[in-house]
């Protein structure tokens, strides 16, 4: 497991003083079929964008809450990273986006149906963002509202 | 914070009435956010699915998971990959 140990000094300096945020999601959802009948969606927080679309800003001040849509479709070696944290060693992700963004992955345990089916839209958030307000305010309600208007029964989340 | 963010969008998608499971490489963190399933991962920050093109050990990853969802156990749990 990665450490805390293992960020800059300033990064642990900053993660020692923030206030983390949480946010009552209780009772808890429960998947109502088997994970082999369960259609998947991904959502990952590495800065992914289809080369078509805009850049994350690194320069939004708290960090650019905004996300893209990436097509059930798309190629993994095709997506840019976008990402400001220092803290993430992009190395891995350049190499194999799947390391981030597992499609690839998840598109074969459709075939072999451990899962039903992947959704046709996964989503991509950049995740350094230290002022979570309208993160929570507006862009994490409307990707929730269109997994649901995809009646999407699952979704895995991938931090870097 | 890339820990934070996840765990957040998950905490809203799991209240629209969707059930998530994040993975989380720093276990410290994930406990203060407390989304609904998390499955801690023994790998570097930017390597959550282990390593580039190991496609077994990011499909043992990806199952560990999954399985998590299945769990009928209170919220939240956190469970560690091995």
């Amino acid at each position: 497991m990665a450490r805390l140990e293992e960020l800059t000094f300033s990064d642990r300096l900053f993660v020692k003083a923030y206030r983390f945020r949480s946010f009552d999601w209780s009772p808890g959802a429960r998947l109502s079929k088997p994970l082999s009948e369960s259609r998947l969606a991904l959502i990952s927080s590495a800065g992914l964008h289809l080369p078509g679309q805009a850049a994350f800003d690194l320069e939004t001040r708290g960090g650019d809450w905004s996300y893209r849509e990436l097509p059930a479709t798309v190629s993994v070696e095709e997506l840019k990273i976008a990402h400001r944290s220092s803290a993430f060693d992009q190395g891995g992700a350049r190499e194999d986006r799947n390391l981030a963004f597992p499609l690839d992955r998840l598109r074969e345990m459709a075939g072999r149906g451990e899962i039903g089916a992947i959704n046709h839209r996964h989503f991509s958030f950049m995740g350094s963002i230290t002022a979570p307000g309208r993160l929570m305010a507006h862009s994490a309600p409307e990707v929730a509202e269109k997994l649901r208007e995809d009646s999407v029964d699952a979704v895995l989340l991938v931090p870097v | 914070m890339c820990h934070q963010s996840v765990g957040l969008i998950a905490s809203v998608i799991e209240k629209s009435g969707i059930p998530t499971i994040c993975l989380s490489l720093l276990r410290e963190i994930t406990e203060k956010v407390k989304p609904p399933r998390a499955l801690f991962v023994p790998f570097r920050i930017g390597y959550p699915l282990g390593e580039p093109h190991n496609a077994d050990l990011q499909h043992r990853i990806i199952r560990s998971a999954l399985t998590v969802l299945e769990f009928d156990n209170p919220l939240p749990v956190l469970r560690q990959f091995k």
